[in-house]
């Protein structure tokens, strides 16, 4: 090959990189290894984990540990989907061409609305993504309500996203029942606002009065922005697209994703058709090829950074195509019976354990607001050592609130979802019991 | 018009892998793929308030397992991918995926863990991060890295902000990031989200950045230039330390698309050059699989100065060897997404760095830019080749000897089809005119690219004596040219009963 290419040695062909920034060692890294080692390398991190491959687990806020059906897995390490890339030459991608636009379609049909994109990263920057093209159609104006309930992660991200935007984010509080402030949202609707976003089930599991909230950000001509973090609640919950919602974003991570510490997961993002044109990311369109047959192929592609550059709706390439064949499989095997089951085991089973709790003196519900899977509970004791107390049983007990909202230090957030058997239910209510009544200092 | 005869036998993707028909075409009144335990509590009524309970969801699907494996088994035929052979998509390095990097992904203790727990329940994982900085550090030469962003352009937003940041501490922003126009499109696109305007820098003859040019265009306005090195024609900027010190000296910094590392990995280091933000994407040079589209990673190497305005939290590690995550960082642009990254690949790739170890690194970049230069010789005359200078990793063509018999590089591209390759990048850098931008990476073998270049070569020869057959292709894959006016004029973007 030296010889084809008229040179003597392979040194020769990095002449172009000057000799002063060359290194003259090795790079100081271990390796190489081989299978062997790497599995016991890695396996030995892992084992220093506690998850629930040990413990029980009732962490939520934002990842859930949904049962993901076994072919779903196998399917996605087939070659033809793992290893090739971005569907730029439809001919010969349209396996991917096609799984994107039936999850656009799945997403359409969860959240009553129009048109859905290929995906986004997650539902934090979903979030970003949202806010931004509500600025766009909205022009002029420079305020987003965002509701203290949505999730912290994800409000901080919009922070991060819009810093140098001259965009103000305005948060609005929730009342007893764990429901956006109406009255505040209603101050807060003042001209220069050009987007309210709610999340429902918001962060602390109570699920928003969708109506109300188009209703007050009807007066000010606002996009209404619904954030949906639990997927698996669009089974038995009314789709924000019918109540009156511009824009639904989300984390489709419910949707049987592994949690794996925080990703890869996937954004989603549903709008009204009017607002098609001001999506961020790939869309997929359908069409025919020059013999008549359908086919499928990436479309509107002007609204992106390989396009329009500068002027893009977004700077998104790499997208989450992966998962988002994983959700595509997975809503496709669960189907219209599927979701509904699983929601409603998700219901129900919450259900149980919220009344299981409040049968213990010292517990109470700290929201009263409709709830789907998750819920807030508050002990007289700080949830920090409750929660220790509850890993010493083999139980991940939930999140403790107050890390995300300062003041609420003695309040758990807990999620139920479909892989609890009504026995693990009853155990964790039971070390709980044990856990307040050791719960002195 | 006969073609059958000249169809060649190993198209990319066999026409016998007919069309399959959307997975709600398939669907049956109840059929189930799924079966759960029957619910062993007692069921509430009346636990949603009557306006919040939806009814089943309209045309959602009704299949059997059987149905969704052959439906997308059936879908998967019509890809073609890396594992079936070359996938020359240039600036996208397509290499090989070593499985043990899934295998590792999906470790139990990995992949059940919560990105919310505290952080004495996930020592392993914060080590991983940790060590995974670590190594990057190593190969970037900087003193830290953030594992946060999930793509390249995601990185590009966090490095940009991060500057921004750095110069609104000294009192003034800036307004302009200067790009070269040869620059891949996330990166105005990710400047313009950062606040910022976009002066573009034309190429030089060369088709690199021109010295001179940039020492006019840098004034006390200019916050950074945004350099892909190599840049997109695969050649490396030379005088990329003089570059750093025009910038520096006006207050400036000098940021790097790191899509390309690939070419240089082991072999130089990004924190040598005076390059002070570096974004890498580990579904690139560190081989976590493309996946149709991602997901991937972003990483962002940082020089001293800009340490301070990482987004938090940062993963530390204290003198008793525990480690936890610092959100206290006063000066961090912030979060740039929930939780902690894509965790998922930044396994995958720590599990191939440490696979390759630092020879093993070395040699990717040697052989991926071997295999790029034998390209280049192979096909340089035949193709006509727009800049002479020196390629690393990849190798940019045009379309020009072959426009005089009306054929274009989308021809070329779409006749490689049916020889079996996926094609090209085709028509970017947009400095080219009918670009064809080919990046072989260091996975193949000698037999794999001679074939490619057979087939290249083969049609060029078809460009001169049958332009029709190549104009018209691709005639051996399962769908043939598509309308893609109609798609974007009629736009149909979802399945309706």
């Amino acid at each position: 090959m030296l010889a084809v290419i008229g040179v003597d040695s392979i040194d020769r062909l990095f002449e172009s990189i000057p000799k002063d920034v060359q290194l003259d060692t090795p790079l100081d890294i271990p390796g190489p290894w081989s299978e062997i080692e790497a599995r016991r390398y890695f396996r030995g991190l892992a084992a220093k984990n506690k998850t629930a491959a040990d413990h029980v687990s009732f962490l939520g806020g934002g990842a859930y540990a949904h049962s993901q059906p076994a072919c779903v897995d196998q399917l996605l390490l087939r070659a033809e989907f793992l290893t090739s890339y971005t569907p730029y030459q439809p001919e010969v991608s349209q396996g991917t061409l096609q799984s994107i636009f039936e999850y656009q379609t799945h997403q359409c049909l969860l959240t009553g609305l129009d048109v859905a994109n290929a995906s986004l990263y997650d539902g934090s920057t979903a979030l970003c993504e949202a806010v931004l093209l509500a600025e766009r159609v909205v022009k002029n104006r420079t305020k987003v309500i965002i509701a203290k309930s949505v999730h912290p992660h994800y409000t901080e991200t919009v922070r991060t996203y819009v810093q140098n935007l001259g965009l103000e984010i305005v948060e609005v509080g929730w009342t007893s029942d764990g429901r956006v402030d109406l009255e505040a949202l209603r101050k807060a609707c003042t001209g220069g606002v050009f987007a309210v976003a709610v999340q429902s089930p918001n962060f602390l599991g109570v699920l928003e009065d969708y109506d109300a909230v188009a209703e007050v950000a009807n007066t000010i001509g606002a996009v209404k922005i619904a954030v949906v973090a639990e997927a698996t609640s669009f089974g038995i919950v009314t789709p924000p697209g019918e109540h009156g919602f511009d824009v639904c974003v989300g984390e489709g991570q419910a949707w049987g994703i592994p949690p794996s510490f925080g990703g890869p997961y996937v954004g989603f993002m549903v709008v009204r058709d009017a607002l098609k044109r001001h999506m961020p990311g790939r869309l997929v369109g359908e069409t025919v090829d020059v013999d008549g047959r359908r086919a499928y192929v990436l479309t509107l592609a002007t609204r992106e950074q390989h396009i329009r550059r500068g002027k893009a709706t977004s700077n998104i390439c790499t997208n989450e195509a992966l998962i988002a064949l994983a959700a595509n499989i997975y809503l496709s095997l669960m189907g219209k019976e599927g979701l509904r089951e699983v929601a409603m085991h998700c219901l129900q089973k919450a259900a149980y354990l919220r009344d299981r709790l409040q049968t213990i003196s010292t517990v109470t519900i700290a929201f009263r607001g409709p709830v789907y899977n998750e819920f807030v509970y508050r002990t007289p004791f700080p949830a920090r050592e409750i929660l220790l107390d509850l890993e010493h049983q083999k139980i991940l007990g939930g999140l403790p609130l107050g890390e995300f909202y300062p003041g609420h230090d003695n309040e758990i957030l807990v999620a139920v979802t479909e892989l609890h058997s009504r026995e693990q239910l009853d155990q964790y209510a039971k070390a709980l019991s044990a856990a307040v009544a050791r719960g002195r200092r | 018009m006969t073609i059958t005869e000249q169809e060649p036998a190993t198209a990319a993707v066999p026409r016998g892998a007919s069309r399959e028909g959307l997975i709600f075409e398939h669907s049956r009144p109840g059929r189930r793929g799924y079966r759960l335990p029957p619910l062993d509590v007692r069921e509430q009524k009346d636990l949603l308030p009557r306006g919040l309970m939806r009814e089943a969801i309209a045309d959602e699907v009704e299949v059997s397992e059987v149905d969704v494996i052959r439906h997308f088994t059936r879908l998967s035929k019509l890809n073609v991918s890396i594992d079936a052979g070359l996938y020359p998509l240039g600036s996208c390095t397509m290499k090989h995926n070593p499985r043990l990097n899934e295998e590792m992904a999906r470790t139990p203790g990995f992949a059940l863990s919560h990105p919310l727990q505290p952080d004495h329940q996930v020592q392993g994982d914060l080590e991983l991060i940790w060590t995974l900085e670590q190594t990057l550090k190593a190969i970037f030469g900087m003193p830290r890295v953030t594992l946060q962003p999930v793509a390249g352009a995601h990185g590009e937003l966090t490095g940009i902000l991060m500057i921004h940041k750095a110069l609104s501490r000294t009192g003034n922003p800036r307004k302009y990031i200067l790009i070269p126009d040869s620059a891949h499109g996330t990166n105005p696109a990710s400047a313009a989200f950062a606040g910022y305007e976009i002066r573009e820098l034309k190429s030089n003859s060369r088709g690199t950045v021109d010295l001179e040019a940039l020492e006019q265009a840098v004034d006390k306005d200019v916050a950074a230039l945004m350099l892909t090195v190599p840049n997109t024609l695969g050649v490396f900027e030379s005088d990329i330390r003089k570059m750093a010190e025009i910038l520096h000296g006006q207050g400036a910094y000098l940021y790097c698309d790191g899509a390309n590392l690939n070419a240089f990995v082991g072999i130089a280091r990004p924190g040598d050059m005076g390059i002070d933000v570096m974004h890498s994407n580990l579904h690139k040079t560190f081989s976590t699989p493309h996946g149709g589209g991602g997901p991937g990673a972003g990483p962002v190497g940082v020089s001293e100065r800009l340490v301070p305005f990482l987004p938090a939290p940062t993963v530390e590690r204290r003198t008793d060897g525990s480690f936890y995550l610092e959100f206290h960082r006063p000066d961090s642009i912030g979060r740039m997404r929930a939780f902690n990254g894509n965790f998922g690949v930044l396994l995958r790739a720590l599990t191939y760095i440490r696979s390759m170890g630092p020879d093993g690194l070395r040699r990717i970049a040697q052989i991926a830019v071997l295999n790029a230069n034998y390209i280049r010789a192979r096909l340089k005359g035949t193709y006509h080749l727009p800049y002479e200078a020196p390629s690393l990793h990849e190798v940019v063509f045009s379309d020009r000897n072959q426009t005089a018999h009306d054929v274009h590089t989308l021809d070329i591209a779409k006749r490689l089809m049916d020889y079996g390759f996926h094609p090209p990048t085709i028509y970017f850098p947009l400095i080219v005119s009918g670009a064809l931008m080919i990046e072989p990476t260091e996975s193949e073998p000698k037999e794999e690219l001679d074939a490619f270049c057979e087939a290249m070569l083969a049609i060029a020869r078809e460009c001169a004596e049958r332009p029709e057959l190549v104009r018209s292709a691709p005639h051996t894959t399962p769908v043939r040219r598509l309308d893609e006016a109609r798609a974007a004029r009629q736009p149909v973007l979802r399945w309706r009963r």
